[in-house]
């Protein structure tokens, strides 16, 4: 669907990317994860063609990317914002004429649209009048309307209440379902682990780490485990134990096992009777924290 | 450019819907004229008679009555002395009195060394400067006396002149009209710098407040930043002269209205006349109405409007560029006002130079200011009731149109970059650093 090569921006002085490189398959769902300032909003920007890089080149479905793929894109920013003084839906339709879809056609989809989210009645009033959960429900529909087959989220999550956010993700999870590519940005790393396949991190411009989420896991497993069992566990050589506790007459441990494989580390404490034995899970977050701080 | 379309559709919509918009639209040309005729209809209203009482010993004023503002009452000076008629004075509550001593030399210049006006607190100017005029006649008429001449013989040979002058450029022996012309470019250039003003700071207030409202990227994810600029100003300017072509016709209507009520309309129907038929027109003459009614006939008003919708156009283009650039520099109004001095200056400049302009329309200083393309669109059309060489005319607007494309390429520039950064007011170096970013 993407493939970005050797991308180059640069403001002024500022590096915002440098040899990026990136490939999104057509149907997934994509995270693209770093910290504030990393070069998401820049390569998203690339992406949308509000701005061009300084060198390298992006292909869209085979082709390089050009004016006329703008149309195939939904992009809901980071910075949210509509027309205060404008009404709901003649604001909708509006964007989504934009974006090139007939007066008919996108009054239709605007119907659909408010329909799906209960805000039929709100069509005629007022953007300023909405509570900001309803804007953002509203720009949320603005993002999708000409139903792109590239959907580019920047931050989705913020601004929503817990019930909103669920909607959210069930509407984006539908939308990935029917076949859309979508891109997922965020500095939250953990609020991505559930919907993104592949991820891709940047700090400081460069990208730090691409792969399968499940891969990358594995390939960053911390090496600690939890194990419970019935007689105590000594340390002895190959591992440490970080934590202990002892309760309702078992013994729970964290050991740290880097340098033993999993299944040595099972066979030494099997005697002393396993009840519960479980590799920690890497987090993202702690991830990318010993990536950028190496 | 369908984007275009859509763009100068909302913005269009969406302002000539609001409430301060009609409600300017009806009443703008009513304000005017109220702001026009209100000082003109003040001045006639009578104001209060100023009553002066006059000691008049030397008998030099021939009993003179004074104006329906000041009047004169004199006192007998056989029955009053100075004292006496001072208090007479007070106690009538006279606004004043004045003194005029008896000349015992019979010398007129000791009267106009020695006459006195009493009044408790300060003399209006008029006052004093009808008292004076007054008194210096008589002295004069005093002095012709007493030089043996006649003032009968001065009256009668008084002459007043009245030069003709008689315009001979192109072959054209038009009689002079310059009040005229004055007053017709004096117009055009200020509606053209009202409009830009007005409708430009529009233009500014509403790139900012995209800004605010932070819609700017999802507008620029859709549509190119150059046709989302474009189709601000383009919109507005539509808006522009929807206003004007309303307050035109409005402005028609009320002129039409206020002529049938208060002139004369034997008057009206006289300068009819003089239009239509040339066998009347010596009988007409003379009339100011029909002198007004010829400087017009030998105007050409056709490139005079034409003149007039290009450089409105041309100069709200390139000014409305200058200004949706500065507004997407600024994310707050207030920040703008050091950013647009460079453009406002020379909208003001202009409108200095016009005051000369009209005095001298040939001259280097309206020459240069016409040419030049910032200033072009107010000073040439204050140039040109004046009548303008083709090629000043044709080299004005050509430039006008180079620098509109140049401005307008110039100020999308700045505005591509300006309207995604937030936060620090940015300086001109750094305007100018935008200009060089790649896209």
């Amino acid at each position: 669907m993407i493939k970005a090569e050797g991308i180059h921006k640069y403001y002024g002085d500022h590096r915002a990317l440098h040899d990026f490189n990136l490939e999104i398959e057509q149907g997934s769902v994509f995270g693209l994860l770093g910290p504030n300032g990393a070069g998401k909003t820049s390569f998203i920007r690339i992406l949308n063609q509000i701005t061009a890089p300084d060198k390298g080149n992006i292909q869209f479905k085979g082709e390089s990317l050009k004016a006329k793929h703008i149309r195939q894109i939904g992009y809901l920013p980071e910075e949210r914002g509509l027309y205060p003084k404008m009404k709901v839906g003649e604001q909708l339709i509006y964007l989504a004429r934009l974006k090139g879809l007939a007066k008919k056609e996108a009054e239709e989809k605007v119907k659909a649209w408010l329909e799906r989210f209960d805000l039929m009645d709100r069509a005629k009033k007022n953007v300023e009048e909405l509570s900001k959960g309803l804007a953002q429900k509203v720009q949320f529909i603005a993002s999708v309307i000409h139903e792109p087959e590239l959907i580019i989220l920047d931050e989705p999550f913020t601004g929503f209440d817990p019930i909103n956010t669920e909607q959210i993700k069930q509407e984006i999870l539908r939308l990935g379902a029917n076949g859309a590519t979508i891109i997922f940005s965020t500095h939250r790393m953990e609020s991505v682990e559930e919907l993104c396949e592949k991820i891709v991190m940047i700090n400081k411009g460069e990208k730090v780490l691409d792969g399968k989420l499940s891969d990358i896991k594995k390939m960053h497993q911390s090496g600690h485990f939890v194990v419970r069992t019935e007689k105590p566990i000594s340390a002895s050589e190959g591992f440490s134990i970080l934590e202990e506790k002892q309760q309702f007459g078992w013994h729970q441990y964290k050991l740290d096992a880097q340098n033993m494989a999993k299944k040595e580390l099972f066979d030494r404490l099997y005697p002393l009777n396993i009840i519960a034995f479980e590799e920690e899970e890497a987090l993202l977050h702690d991830i990318f924290i010993k990536i950028a701080g190496a | 450019m369908k984007n275009l379309g859509l763009i100068i559709h909302r913005e269009f919509s969406t302002r000539v819907r609001k409430r301060s918009f009609i409600i300017l639209t009806l009443i703008g040309p009513i304000l005017m004229a109220v702001l026009l005729f209100l000082p003109a209809y003040l001045a006639t209203l009578p104001g209060d008679v100023k009553v002066i009482s006059v000691l008049d010993e030397s008998v030099l004023m021939d009993f003179e009555k004074g104006t329906d503002e000041i009047r004169l009452r004199y006192l007998p000076p056989n029955k009053f002395n100075l004292n006496q008629a001072k208090e007479f004075s007070d106690q009538e509550g006279d606004y004043a009195f004045l003194y005029i001593p008896l000349s015992e030399s019979g010398d007129p210049d000791f009267l106009g060394r020695n006459v006195q006006l009493f009044r408790e607190g300060d003399v209006s100017l008029s006052v004093e400067g009808f008292l004076e005029d007054k008194l210096e006649a008589y002295i004069q008429k005093e002095k012709l006396k007493a030089e043996g001449v006649d003032p009968e013989i001065i009256a009668r040979t008084k002459t007043s002149v009245n030069i003709r002058i008689i315009n001979t450029e192109d072959g054209l022996e038009a009689e002079n009209t310059t009040l005229v012309k004055m007053g017709i470019g004096y117009v055009a250039a200020f509606a053209i710098y009202l409009f830009i003003f007005i409708y430009g700071s529009q233009i500014m207030r509403g790139v900012i407040e995209e800004k605010n409202n932070r819609i700017m990227e999802l507008m620029v994810s859709s549509i190119k930043p150059f046709e989302l600029m474009m189709g601000k100003i383009l919109g507005i300017g539509l808006l522009a002269l929807l206003q004007f072509v309303i307050w035109i016709g409005l402005g028609i209507l009320l002129y039409a209205l206020a002529t049938s009520i208060f002139i004369d309309p034997s008057l009206q129907s006289g300068e009819l006349m003089a239009g239509a038929q040339a066998a009347n027109m010596d009988a007409m003459a003379d009339t100011p109405v029909f002198e007004i009614w010829r400087t017009l006939q030998s105007i050409d008003f056709i490139s005079i409007i034409l003149s007039f919708i290009y450089y409105f156009i041309g100069g709200y283009l390139l000014y409305g560029a200058l200004f949706a650039a500065v507004g997407s520099a600024v994310d707050k109004e207030s920040d703008s006002q050091q950013l647009i001095l460079p453009v406002t200056i020379p909208l003001i400049l202009s409108l200095l130079v016009i005051l000369r302009a009209l005095d001298n329309p040939d001259g280097p200083l309206a020459f240069w200011f016409s040419i030049v393309p910032l200033s072009s669109p107010l000073v040439m059309m204050a140039r040109l009731p004046f009548g303008v060489v083709w090629w000043e005319l044709l080299l004005s607007m050509s430039l006008l149109a180079l620098t509109f494309l140049g401005g307008v390429w110039l100020a999308a520039k700045i505005y591509r970059v300006g309207i995604l950064m937030y936060g620090k007011k940015p300086t001109f170096t750094e305007m100018i650093r935008w200009i060089r970013y790649k896209n």
